[in-house]
């Protein structure tokens, strides 16, 4: 058997490419772009997002889908505008009753066999009545941590740059790396060998559900340290542009076949698609059909990918 | 029972009995396994292995009878306790994560791998046992499952079922281990099976290669229709006398065969022979032509590729060319929601239609024409079709493919699970249709039906290897076709 | 008795039975004031979640994993196009739903052919479509917001005794599915592909033609009531669609349609749209806020769901 590259690998090459060609057309169209300054302005959106694609990918690494990413992350920005900043210690209670949260749906959508699309689409009304309950009308303010950590300016990277690699690394070590991500992944791989080998499925997805949790609430906040205040409709584009931003990144539907690495990827090519195009002096109408059609060529490369790799293989 | 039992027995199970709904898989079984010792275990397929496996294995539970280990009864056996008792399965079916890496997949398989440098760890295990039984394997552990090739994964399991982590590994029940490894591979794996026992563990081996079975097992367990028929040292087996052991009691036929030959007529369905390996396969109106061979060697794969071919995806042709009766009910046979009516005239809507609009009334004298001549045993048509017994669902299945006026009809070991009254009803309404110029198609993993057919193709590792025409259609051909053909 | 026992094992008669208790609570609090004005503001609205309803609903009945999330975006798409086709001109209101119509055709094609040769899951799918068609109907709109034509503008408004036209035409678009689901062959086959999609093939269905005709009828009708909604709201709007995303997948849920595919109902999309519009006004009523309804909202999705229970048994 030939085998020049793993099908990891090959995973994550069309991702970064993708990334890379756009990064270099940004670079031609406008060479400005290419500073400290110019590179934070490009990125300065994704840190949310990619964490949010992380979130997304956790809940898709058991087989699920949580269509209530986007207005969860709205719910907890209203939080963090308001109760994180006026009174942290219930703002930290109210976060962990959310993650509480996600983890008894979890138990649920396991225990009763439910379609997690359907309890989630559910949910997502919940958490936006929620954050309308909690701010009303726009406004809140950034708790001032947030907002120092959100616009620092470390030397050499660029903050968003810098927080971009620190969840990929993080969430890989985590997710790739750890006997506990494995766990998780091959519940998503194969479910029935991993019962018989002992491990509680409940408990795995319960547990994923929560990290899941975890990593849109991060969202959340840094999404309010950038923005200062926050409103109740906030990320409602975040459960399309997480779902999308998985898939970028070689992330699969079912199987536990995911990469973090190529997630946060997948989340910096959509960040960065819409300046793009603007640099192409395309019309801002069509910024949403450039995601779609990046999405679909993406896919279609990766279709070609799989092809050939499969008549490598056989005899 | 024939061997002088040893104080302590690894595992034993007395008088187990388990059955699933109608049907009796286990019938009262008591096997004993002793350290030190390799236990062949043979007889054809449905004959109750892969129950015994599940059970030592902690999967099912026994509704009667006793599992003991180490001379212990151990009252809540299952999956945990047979763990930790050191009781390892390779199973038939792969069951590693394919998303995984083989380091991974150890982890999966040993929980106690964790921690810093678990990796590290888990790639010395399995890399020395993956040396150990398959040297210059040349697997990396690093690379993902499903990069491997399907010996590669086997090799990948059932080098994690000999490593041992936490507990010591005492039993390994290796189920039809070699059937994806060549056999250089089979040669190193026996070898190892044969080493591990010497040292003291203990093997449940199950394989259709009789001359496998006869090399490695100290002692040979042969079963038939849920019991244990017989138990012998392996010396005093030969391939004929297991072959004998294991066959089907039951004769007696008096169906008159047909064996025109095919010369100057068109087949209704034909197949070249798959990659220059293996006969052709052709079907002609009004024979019933068997497919035979040990389980799973492809003939189900010909019969649903045959069905794919000849009916489309995309539009409904008016003439159906070919029927199809599923054998795996719930997989793709039954419509789980519907009743009686519906399941069985869904393959001949484009009879009962007009302009797209179905007409209830043709559709409701169709199924009770049908009711009638097949005995469907139900009050009312309308009733769900999973309010009957499994026999009469696979009744509704036939009448389901009767019903449309296709020429052939393809079946895929319909007769699974039912029982031998309706077995008998179903083989004249066979008979009667091929007499007027039908054509079946049939797959069985029962010697009785396969020596119902006038001609029987015998398949192995996916080629059709033997045609059988008329009287040389009988039991002892077929299982020496199923058997020798491996070599080709 | 035994009509009522009947009718009780209907998986439909509870989304009424619920839209009647809120209906009739909305109604006790004002005092009976509000009766027909009520009654007439929910058939209007609950028009528009049955018109997507029933489209999503043909679409669920393809069983686990089929749903189509680019219905927002073909009604906003639908809607512009033909307003601006039809520049408030009387003559043209024929020939602008012929329109619609066909974007709705066009992009039900788009939807399957990404579906059937990237070999993706249909939610990614049309996810990826609405994405394109979205911004489509961002870049012909370019914010201007054109009136629909007088007479257009006044049927979609007025009512014919008393019964509001827009639920009329739902009324009849919900009998024409209801004989498609029971009475014809098309119907049957998308039954048994939400049953068992193996079997299906096997039983010599065309499961790729069967489902490309479901894909095209969701967004047809998804088309439609972009045209109706336009012309009843005096205009299309970018977001005019967004609502009716999770709306249309939470009324077919809530109506008792199997989520796991296989078991349709149309008369069920009808009570759960009444009960999803009744449960608003009758939060106003009490003077709760909009974070309220929402919650309710969901909370319903929920318990409906864990209620009627998952997937069916035999499939794991």
């Amino acid at each position: 058997m030939k085998k020049i590259l793993s099908s990891d690998t090959v995973r994550l090459l069309i991702p970064a490419l993708s990334l890379t060609i756009l990064l270099i057309s940004v670079f031609y169209l406008q060479p400005r772009a290419m500073s400290y300054v110019g590179l934070n302005l490009l990125f300065n959106l994704a840190v949310p997002i990619a964490l949010a694609t992380i979130a997304q990918m956790l809940i898709m690494t058991v087989n699920d889908l949580d269509l209530s990413m986007g207005t969860f992350v709205s719910f907890v920005a209203c939080i963090t505008a308001t109760f994180l900043q006026a009174t942290p210690l219930i703002g930290v209670l109210m976060l962990a009753a959310a993650i509480a949260t996600y983890a008894v749906l979890g138990v649920l959508i396991h225990v009763r066999n439910l379609p997690s699309i359907v309890v989630t689409l559910g949910m997502s009304f919940v958490w936006g009545g929620l954050a309308v309950l909690i701010l009303p009308a726009p406004g809140g303010e950034a708790p001032g941590w947030v907002r120092a950590v959100m616009v620092s300016r470390p030397p050499f990277v660029p903050m968003a740059i810098l927080a971009c690699a620190i969840i990929a690394v993080v969430s890989h070590l985590l997710i790739m790396r750890s006997s506990f991500g494995v766990i998780l992944r091959g519940v998503g791989g194969n479910a029935r060998s991993v019962e018989r080998a002992g491990w509680s499925i409940l408990k795995a997805r319960a547990a994923t559900y929560a990290l899941a949790a975890f990593f849109a609430i991060l969202s959340g906040i840094s999404l309010v340290g950038l923005t200062t205040s926050a409103d109740a409709n906030i990320a409602l584009r975040y459960t399309l542009l997480s779902i999308a931003g998985v898939v970028l990144g070689g992330g699969e539907f079912t199987g536990g076949r995911v990469s973090p690495i190529g997630a946060v990827i997948g989340a910096l090519t959509l960040t960065l698609a819409g300046s793009f195009l603007s640099f192409l002096r395309i019309s801002p109408d069509w910024q949403i059909g450039a995601q779609g059609a990046i999405l679909i060529v993406v896919l279609a490369l990766r279709l070609l990918l799989n092809r050939l790799e499969n008549r490598g293989k056989r005899p | 029972m024939t061997t002088a039992p040893l104080p302590h027995a690894v595992i034993e199970v007395a008088d187990v009995k388990i059955s699933f709904g109608a049907v009796k898989a286990l019938d009262g079984v008591t096997l004993r396994i002793v350290p030190g010792e390799c236990v062949g275990l043979v007889g054809h397929n449905g004959a109750g292995k892969s129950t015994v496996v599940n059970i030592i294995n902690g999967a099912l539970s026994p509704q009667e009878g006793t599992i003991a280990c180490a001379g212990e009864r151990v009252p809540r056996y299952g999956i945990a306790a047979a763990r930790a008792n050191g009781v390892r399965c390779v199973f038939q079916e792969l069951s590693l994560c394919p998303n995984l890496t083989v380091i991974e997949n150890t982890r999966i398989m040993h929980g106690t791998l964790k921690g810093w440098g678990w990796r590290r760890r888990a790639a010395r295990i399995i890399g020395s046992k993956l040396d150990e039984i398959f040297p210059g394997h040349g697997i990396d552990p690093t690379d993902t499952v499903s990069d491997l090739s399907i010996a590669q994964r086997q090799m990948v399991e059932i080098a994690t079922a000999f490593s041992q982590v936490a507990q010591p590994v005492k039993l390994v029940i290796l189920d039809e281990p070699t059937s994806s490894l060549d056999a250089t591979l089979a040669t190193q794996l026996l070898g190892y099976v044969r080493s591990f026992v010497t040292a003291g563990g203990s093997v449940i081996f199950i394989s259709h290669i009789l001359s496998e079975i006869l090399s490695t097992s100290d002692r040979i367990v042969v079963m038939k229709d849920g019991k244990v028929v017989t138990e012998r040292p392996a010396v005093e087996f030969d391939e004929h006398s297991l072959v004998a052991a294991m066959g089907s009691v039951v004769k007696g036929h008096d169906r008159e065969k047909r064996a025109e030959g095919a010369a100057g007529r068109t087949p209704l369905l034909s197949r070249p022979s798959l990659h220059g390996k293996g006969l052709p396969f052709e079907v002609f109106p009004g024979e019933i032509v068997g497919l035979a061979g040990l389980g799973g060697h492809g003939q189900t794969d010909m019969l649903i590729d045959l069905y794919l071919g000849h009916t489309s995806n995309w539009l409904r042709r008016r003439e159906a060319e070919v029927a199809f009766v599923a054998g795996d009910r719930t997989l793709n046979g039954v419509f789980p929601l519907w009743n009686i009516l519906k399941n069985l005239t869904i393959a001949d809507l484009a009879g009962l239609s007009r302009k797209g609009i179905v007409n209830e009334t043709a559709e409701a004298d169709l199924g009770h024409a049908w009711k009638e001549r097949i005995d469907i045993r139900t009050q009312d048509l309308d009733n769900p079709i999973l309010s009957l017994s499994g026999g009469n669902q696979q009744k509704v299945l036939f009448a389901r493919a009767l019903a449309t006026p296709a020429p052939a009809v393809l079946m895929d070991d319909p007769m699974r699970g039912v029982d031998i009254g309706t077995k008998q009803e179903v083989y004249a309404i066979l008979r009667a249709e091929a007499d007027k110029g039908r054509a079946f198609v049939w797959y069985s993993t029962e010697m009785d039906e396969v020596c119902l057919c006038d001609r029987v193709y015998v398949f192995n590792n996916g080629v059709i290897v033997a045609e059988l025409k008329g009287d040389a259609v009988t039991e002892k051909n077929v299982l020496a076709a199923s058997f020798t053909g491996i070599a080709a | 008795m035994k009509p009522l026992v009947l009718l009780s094992r209907k998986p439909w008669i509870w989304s009424f039975v619920a839209a009647f208790i809120v209906w009739s609570a909305t109604i006790l609090f004002t005092g009976g004031a509000s009766t027909i004005g009520l009654s007439q503001a929910a058939l209007t609205f609950a028009a528009f979640s049955i018109l997507v309803g029933i489209g999503q609903m043909f679409v669920i009945t393809l069983g686990p994993g089929n749903i189509d999330l680019c219905v927002p975006a073909t009604m906003t798409l639908a809607g512009t196009i033909a307003l601006k086709f039809m520049q408030v001109d009387d003559s043209l209101i024929l020939p602008g739903l012929f329109i619609a119509i066909a974007i709705g055709v066009a992009v039900g094609i788009g939807n399957y052919a990404l579906i059937r040769l990237l070999q993706i899951p249909p939610i990614i799918a049309t996810l990826s479509m609405s994405f394109i068609v979205q911004s489509t109907a961002i870049w012909t709109n370019r914010g201007l917001r054109i009136k629909p034509p007088e007479t257009l503008a006044s049927f979609t408004t007025e009512t014919t005794a008393g019964i509001p036209n827009v639920a009329l035409v739902a009324l009849t678009l919900s009998v024409c599915a209801f004989a498609l689901l029971h009475l014809t062959v098309y119907g049957r086959w998308i039954s048994a592909i939400g049953q068992n999609i193996r079997a299906a093939r096997m039983a010599g269905i065309p499961v790729d033609g069967a489902r490309f005709v479901t894909y095209v009828l969701c967004s047809v009708l998804a088309a439609i009531c972009g045209y109706l909604l336009a012309s009843f709201s005096g205009g299309a709007a970018l977001n005019m669609g967004s609502e009716y995303l999770l709306m249309s997948i939470a009324v077919v849920v809530i109506g008792g349609t199997a989520v796991a595919g296989g078991n349709s109902n149309v008369p069920g999309i009808w009570g759960a749209s009444l009960f999803m519009f009744l449960v608003v006004s009758m939060l106003n009523t009490y003077g709760a806020g909009a974070g309220i309804r929402l919650i309710m909202t969901g909370l319903i999705i929920i318990a409906v769901i864990v209620v009627a229970g998952g997937r069916n048994p035999h499939q794991r």
